[in-house]
């Protein structure tokens, strides 16, 4: 009798503990939306001076001048995109290759040392980059590249243009060459995951009606892997629209349009982490908070973008091709 | 070892010994393959019967440590040559695995795939030779109307099915079916069974199996292997009623394996 009376009470304290924990769990889960909530919607108010202030004109004003008051965004945001599009643009295919390397091509002994350097490359901080990237790469730019790129590339006709100016190191191109160094690991390390679980046989399969690698790696690795290599493109991206330190090193800081890729220009998150501090006024500060919350959502609409994507290659994987 | 009488060969194996690392898979086989017969393997797991089967097209060169020796005669060329270039041999030999292996693409697309490495066909020419491939493969009734559907949306007997599809359409002149349909329901395998019986009008078949039923079955010859050494080999109806050796009598009778 005693000893039911006990059970009862212990089953009615497990009882309680597993409401409780069931309770927690669901704080974390929902504590993760209210807290994006909380942060868009001060993004939003923190931006409402300067929204009813320069309205929609703020996204394509390329005017950014502290002492009269008036604020453009289209300067870091053709900064963002353009330094994010060339670091996607040098970072794809290398990374790309290393993967099919460490999968396919390379000798068994040197997959796993190549493998933890690559993976290393993306436990370096990204100031350790940003130093790097200024003392270092942008000399040896400046000096050796930069001439070559005006001299051959400078004098095309149409894609001429960006490529001319001075060779300063720092800017626009330069910001995107060490953007693309930072997510080629974020990139290389997904592809080689996704590339080892294709299935050998599959792989022999193809092998077996006479392919040869290249085409066992564009016809059956890649079409097998795509959703996989999206992911981790979009991984990488989202690293480079966001990255600050690396870029405010080199990219010039200067609230200037240039049609050249090696003149200096900024970025959203550069020009958050320079000018916070020295924001004075309402209008200034809020400015910068708009500027926040578009970042927010060029992020927002990338991934959105990814999403939709997947979505539409994993229906059409199932119906047809 | 008594050697059946085969006057037509495809392929004669003589002195093969197959390596992994150090080990040796394969000791001194010696065997003709008959031209337009079903050849089956037989024999216990671990007993190198598939790791034969894939000395013939070289698979096994994707893996580093892994080597052959010896000689497989195919058309007056050995295939071990290192010179042998590896995607012809491939287009002659043709092969098939334990699972289904459809690539990610459409049906039509899987056929496809193979014979767009070795030749340049119009769009007509290539709808007849899918249609060619997939009706030898008795699979063309239940596709034709969805050639443009993924290949993986098929059920397993018919993705296997395809698979022979796909190493049909490149025309090979033999057909390597590695335990075809270790995977496979009973209707599927019966399915497969019937397939292999048509496609040895047309091609050389080498099937490694598990099951003693189906190599008695679907072969013409067999050939009982047991750690890496080649037991015996004969008429299928020999092997199976009147063997030589004890140990194929032991195996065979399910004493032992």
């Amino acid at each position: 009798m005693k000893s039911t009376l006990l059970h009862q009470a212990r089953l009615k304290q497990q009882i309680w503990l597993d409401m409780m924990f069931r309770g927690l769990t669901r704080l974390s889960a929902f504590g993760v939306l209210a807290l994006l909530l909380a942060i868009i919607a001060s993004l939003v108010m923190g931006s409402m001076p300067a929204i009813e202030a320069f309205g929609f004109h703020f996204l394509v004003n390329p005017e950014w001048n502290p002492v009269t008051d008036e604020y453009g965004a289209l300067v870091p945001i053709v900064g963002t995109l353009v330094t994010s599009g060339i670091a996607l643009l040098i970072a794809i295919p290398v990374s790309f290759g290393i993967a099919i390397f460490l999968t396919e091509l390379s000798p068994r002994v040197l997959r796993r040392p190549l493998g933890i350097a690559v993976e290393l490359l993306a436990g370096i901080p990204s100031i350790i980059y940003g130093m790097w990237g200024l003392f270092v790469f942008a000399p040896l730019f400046a000096d050796h590249i930069e001439p070559w790129i005006n001299d051959h590339i400078g004098a095309m006709p149409v894609i001429g243009p960006f490529f001319a100016g001075p060779p300063m190191g720092i800017g626009i191109l330069t910001a995107g060459i060490i953007l693309a160094i930072m997510v080629i690991p974020f990139i290389a390390s997904v592809m080689r995951d996704v590339f080892e679980v294709v299935p050998p046989m599959l792989k022999e399969s193809a092998y077996g009606v006479g392919a040869t690698t290249w085409e066992v790696v564009m016809k059956i690795v890649l079409p097998y892997t795509r959703i996989g290599v999206v992911g981790g493109i979009m991984l990488g991206l989202g690293r480079a629209l966001g990255e600050t330190m690396a870029v405010t090193f080199v990219i010039g800081n200067a609230h200037e349009l240039s049609q050249s890729l090696l003149m200096p220009g900024n970025s959203i998150s550069s020009a958050l982490a320079n000018e916070f501090t020295e924001a004075v006024g309402e209008l200034y500060t809020s400015a910068l908070i708009e500027l926040g919350l578009i970042l927010f959502f060029i992020t927002f609409v990338v991934l959105t973008l990814a999403r939709l994507l997947l979505l539409k290659m994993s229906k059409r994987e199932g119906k047809s091709t | 070892m008594n050697a059946p009488q085969i006057t037509n060969p495809k392929l004669i194996v003589r002195d093969l010994n197959f390596f992994y690392g150090n080990y040796r898979a394969l000791k001194d086989i010696n065997l003709d393959i008959a031209e337009k017969m079903v050849t089956a393997f037989i024999g216990p797991s671990g007993c190198g019967k598939s790791t034969l089967l894939r000395t013939f097209n070289r698979m096994y060169q994707l893996y580093p440590k892994q080597k052959a020796t010896g000689q497989i005669m195919l058309d007056g060329g050995n295939v071990l040559d290192p010179k042998q270039d590896l995607n012809m041999l491939r287009a002659k030999i043709g092969m098939v695995f334990q699972k289904p292996t459809p690539f990610p693409m459409s049906i039509y697309d899987n056929i496809a795939f193979g014979v767009k490495l070795y030749e340049n066909l119009s769009r007509n020419e290539m709808d007849e030779r899918v249609e060619w491939a997939l009706k030898k493969a008795a699979l063309w009734a239940e596709v034709s109307d969805k050639l443009k559907q993924s290949g993986t949306s098929l059920s397993g007997g018919q993705q296997q099915r395809l698979c022979i599809a796909r190493a049909i359409a490149v025309k090979p002149q033999v057909l390597l079916l590695d335990e075809p349909t270790s995977a496979l329901d009973p209707i599927s395998t019966a399915h497969i069974e019937k397939l292999i019986d048509e496609l040895k009008k047309d091609f050389t078949i080498v099937i490694v199996t598990h099951n003693m039923q189906q190599a008695a079955r679907i072969s013409d010859f067999t050939a009982y292997m047991y750690l890496g050494d080649l037991i015996e080999f004969g008429d299928t109806s020999t092997v199976f009623t009147n063997p030589k050796r004890k140990e194929t009598e032991d195996y065979i009778t399910g004493r032992f394996g």
